[in-house]
């Protein structure tokens, strides 16, 4: 809280500021209440698991005769399309997982949810930190859902690796969960999100490591690769391979830090109500 | 306008030790356009504890822009809005504690429960767990919903719901409760039944109300009233002072008038 000043100290109720433990329930019920939303829309759950798992069966069953993967850092032998691609596929879940959760933050502004929120006294940056962590741990209930099954399909990395891919999916998971909610600042209504789909979505998923090993790429064209080297989600993908196999990519774990510290301050700074939604004009019902 | 002296706030002025000096909401010069739109022009008026104050204008007139801009939703432009003393830009945790709001669009969470509801908005508020239980489902009983507690929101009646919500915004236990057109599309019974219950929250609890409507019959005389009209303050006071002034029987005519003269200068009183 800012300092008390010459008017405050007039005030009827004394500041007293927030304790760790009122920081701490105000998180528990916004993870809360999105872990029980996400129970309550089972569809999105459904196509949250089939999405991948039809890349997975059916695209990389189809491409696995077409490419070939050579031995390339973190895998020690050859291995099939599918091993390559699966973290591709963790990735495009976070991916979705947070542009759906920046579209539940266009409807609920439509709706006025959004307002419940930014009313709670507790300071904004931490109400929009809340919802994003939130949204990470709905998107790791699903890559764990996906990997299970995917074991099934020998996508089986060393026991450990489940464990130490955690930090990398919570971290990419916040990056795409603050870019959604960057982006969903900017979305005014509903109907622009199938815009998102086709101009973040599909762009960064497919020039990406996601699909094919970036020296392939290179052979192709050398700015596409270039492209790809610049896409965040590479770094994403990328992160989350090595911690698969239980190794750091340094490089990737930095532009997924950095992205993700930008992408948070870009999209509180664009909710801070004298700055982003502001300029806006009226949400919802004007009178 | 035929008094020469400027309508002024009848409760706030009176003298009182020190809580009671404080209001417990202060609208100090406000000003917002929207681009060009100019939506307020040097709003200021107060809300005084444990009073109810209509907010009477009608649609566009600017309420839901103030609303946005007491709750935060937008940044102030111009001016100065304080809560119980605490400027909403300078110290807006210290304010919003103070504050519950209802708004005019729906903000429950259909298909969630009753409780799971009221239990979502105490964490916000950071309220423990076992707390907000013991609230929430008084808070129900108050309302007359204790068995539908379980049930999804989307279940209820419109007059239900916004029972529910003038129940959620009580559960932090703020001194000053917003409500912005709170009976639009309610039957009359359920209106009625809104009214007095916000009614007695003044009485009972000295909550202050500031209570947004285009609906003249939703005030008495004994209440505070703000005329806004084109985003401008046109009167402001205690319902029977701005009715001799406006030198009318009723608020309806005291309305036409006051924005009659304001389209149509010389005419009026």
């Amino acid at each position: 809280m800012s300092s008390i000043t010459a008017q405050d100290s007039r005030a009827h109720h004394a500041p007293r500021g927030f304790s760790l433990s009122e920081y701490m329930t105000c998180l528990a019920g916004i993870v809360w209440r999105e872990g029980l939303r996400f129970l309550h829309q089972r569809e999105r759950f459904v196509s949250a698991l089939v999405r991948p798992l039809v890349w997975l069966f059916i695209f990389a069953a189809g491409f696995r005769q077409v490419l070939g993967i050579s031995i390339i850092p973190p895998y020690e032998t050859y291995i099939l399309y599918e091993v390559y691609i699966a973290p591709g596929l963790m990735a495009m879940i976070q991916l979705f997982n947070g542009m759906q959760s920046s579209l539940s933050m266009v409807y609920d502004r439509e709706m006025g949810n959004m307002r419940t929120l930014l009313v709670s006294p507790l300071p904004r940056w931490f109400l929009l930190f809340c919802k994003l962590l939130a949204g990470t741990a709905v998107s790791l209930l699903q890559v764990y859902a996906f990997l299970l099954i995917a074991w099934f399909w020998d996508i089986s990395p060393p026991p450990f690796g489940y464990l130490t891919v955690l930090p990398a999916l919570i971290l990419s998971g916040l990056m795409l969960g603050s870019l959604g909610m960057l982006i969903s600042s900017g979305i005014k209504q509903l109907e622009n999100f199938a815009g998102v789909m086709n101009f973040v979505i599909f762009p960064m998923f497919f020039a990406s490591s996601a699909l094919y090993p970036l020296w392939r790429v290179q052979e192709g064209s050398p700015y596409l690769y270039y492209l790809c080297q610049a896409n965040p989600f590479t770094h994403a993908v990328e992160l989350i391979r090595f911690a698969f196999y239980g190794q750091v990519n340094w490089i990737s774990l930095a532009v997924v830090a950095t992205c993700t510290i930008v992408f948070m301050i870009g999209a509180i700074y664009a909710y801070d109500p004298s700055r982003g939604l502001a300029r806006r004009g009226p949400a919802g019902g004007e009178g | 306008m035929t008094t020469p002296a400027p309508i002024t706030e009848s409760r706030v002025t009176a003298p009182a030790s020190d809580a009671a000096a404080v209001a417990a909401l202060s609208i100090d010069g406000v000003s917002h356009s929207y681009g060009a739109r100019r939506a307020l022009m040097d709003v200021s008026f107060n809300v005084a504890p444990a009073s109810f104050t209509a907010l009477l204008g009608l649609n566009g007139a600017g309420k839901s822009t103030l609303f946005s801009l007491i709750t935060r939703l937008f940044g102030i432009q111009s001016g100065r809005v304080s809560i119980f003393g605490h400027d909403i830009s300078r110290a807006p945790g210290e304010a919003l504690r103070l504050l519950g709001v209802v708004f005019q669009q729906r903000t429950l969470d259909l298909d969630l429960s009753l409780t799971q509801n009221l239990l979502y908005h105490a964490a916000l508020h950071g309220i423990g767990r076992r707390e907000a239980a013991a609230r929430a489902a008084e808070l129900l009983g108050r309302i007359g919903l204790t068995d539908r507690a379980a049930s999804k929101v989307r279940d209820l009646s419109g007059g239900q719901m916004r029972r529910l919500e003038i129940a959620r915004a009580l559960l932090h236990r703020p001194r000053l409760l917003l409500l912005d057109e709170p009976t639009v599309g309610l039957d009359v019974k359920a209106r009625a039944d809104i009214i007095s219950h916000v009614r007695q929250l003044v009485s009972e609890q000295g909550i202050g109300v500031l209570w947004a409507t285009h609906l003249f019959d939703e005030i008495t005389a004994s209440d505070d009233l703000v005329v806004l009209h084109q985003g401008k303050v046109l009167a402001k006071g205690a319902v029977a002072r701005v009715l001799s002034e406006a030198g009318a029987q009723d608020v309806n005519s005291a309305f036409m008038r006051l924005t009659g003269a304001q389209t149509m200068p010389g005419g009026g009183a």
